[in-house]
């Protein structure tokens, strides 16, 4: 839940990095980390265990600029990936205001991305949350690999559409990052599917993160607007 | 009160929630207490400057209460109203105010742990008092300000233009 503290002219928002295990959402933060000028973000937090591997957490905030004399400030989180982590993971979805999920796009990792998202819906459903009506996008990493799926593969797998929850989307909304492509669209059977924005990434060099961020951020703000 | 979905702070709140942690901090002589929304945002900060970061703190304190909260209902307790972590020379602790913020006071070995127990709960109860008017606020139809980014869809959208 986003908090706007009057006071001190700040907008404080939660975006969460969610994912399977080796995903790349800790990857995601310290790209953003390290690109970001030093003024803007605050200290790059790890909760890790020995290995480098998530425990409970990943914390890093980031101020996207002024709006209205107002201060955005984004707190981004990752959770641990790994399925036995599953307490802690759910903690971190706590009044979150925005989900990216990070899918590993290797062939091999389609069960492991399957089950994090089933996870993701079962953990925002204990909060009452639903993911069909909040800010979330979907970001396929290390697109770079041999072993990557096809995009529309992932897509019927990942983000194969829901039915727009107030009737008045049921109408063509274009995919504004990816041309001929469609945000909410009407099946042939007269059925509407809305899915969330997706994009490519490589997280390891950067390709995609901003993308993704901004994408994430903006449909948060619009979503207070 | 339970807390309503979406609220904010005003000028007032912030000011009454901080003379009731000045007068904690000058009853106990505890150096400083920091305000933590249970997600994870520092709410105010009051006392002493702080050494460290602010930010990554209040982070830290609410995974903290929030991992506590989960032990407490595995050994049957709905929750653990406080905490307190006790170091060799700093102490901090930490308290649950109307389930929606956290209260992390900290204090040397000067200040015993006695009087911050003491003293802590009159002072949770008056920040509560400060929390359900905003809550209740909240309950009648919003906050007295207004929608700050209410139509600001096209600013939202320069802010992104990067």
């Amino acid at each position: 839940m986003s908090m706007i503290n009057y006071a001190a002219r700040e907008i404080n928002c939660k975006i969460v990095y969610y994912g399977p295990g080796l995903g790349g959402k800790t990857t995601n933060l310290e790209h953003i980390y390290g690109k970001v000028k030093p003024e803007t973000r605050g200290k790059l937090i790890s909760l890790a265990t020995e290995t480098e591997r998530t425990l409970f957490f990943d914390f890093l905030p980031v101020d996207l600029g002024t709006i209205r004399g107002f201060n955005t400030r984004f707190h981004l989180y990752t959770v641990p990936g790994q399925v036995y982590y599953n307490a802690s993971r759910k903690l971190i979805l706590r009044n979150v205001d925005g989900i990216v999920f990070v899918a590993d796009s290797q062939l091999e990792r389609m069960e492991a991305n399957l089950e994090s998202m089933q996870n993701l819906y079962d953990n925002m459903a204990e909060y009452g949350y639903d993911l069909t009506r909040m800010p979330f996008v979907i970001q396929y990493n290390k697109r770079d690999l041999p072993n990557a799926a096809p995009v529309n593969e992932l897509q019927a797998a990942l983000n194969p559409g829901w039915e727009p929850a107030d009737p008045g989307k049921a109408r063509v909304v274009p995919d504004p990052y990816h041309a001929g492509e469609y945000l909410v669209s009407q099946y042939s059977s007269g059925e509407w599917a809305e899915r969330a924005p997706y994009f490519e990434a490589v997280a390891i060099a950067g390709d995609g993160v901003f993308d993704t961020l901004k994408a994430v951020s903006k449909l948060v703000l619009k979503a207070l607007a | 009160m339970q807390a309503p979905s979406s609220w904010s702070f005003e000028e007032d709140d912030l000011n009454a929630i901080a003379r009731t942690i000045s007068r904690f901090l000058a009853e106990t002589g505890a150096r400083s207490a920091l305000l933590v929304d249970r997600s994870g945002q520092l709410v105010s900060t009051v006392g002493e400057p702080l050494s460290f970061d602010p930010t990554s703190f209040a982070t830290l304190t609410a995974a903290d209460f929030s991992a506590n909260d989960q032990l407490a209902r595995l050994i049957g307790e709905t929750d653990f109203t406080t905490l307190f972590h006790q170091g060799e020379r700093e102490s901090m602790y930490v308290a649950d105010v109307a389930r929606r913020l956290i209260l992390v006071v900290l204090f040397d070995n000067r200040t015993p742990i006695g009087l911050v127990r003491l003293k802590m709960k009159p002072a949770v109860e008056e920040l509560t008092g400060h929390l359900d008017r905003a809550f209740s606020r909240a309950r009648a139809g919003g906050t007295t300000q207004p929608n700050i980014l209410a139509g600001a869809n096209d600013e939202i959208d320069e802010l992104f233009n990067w």
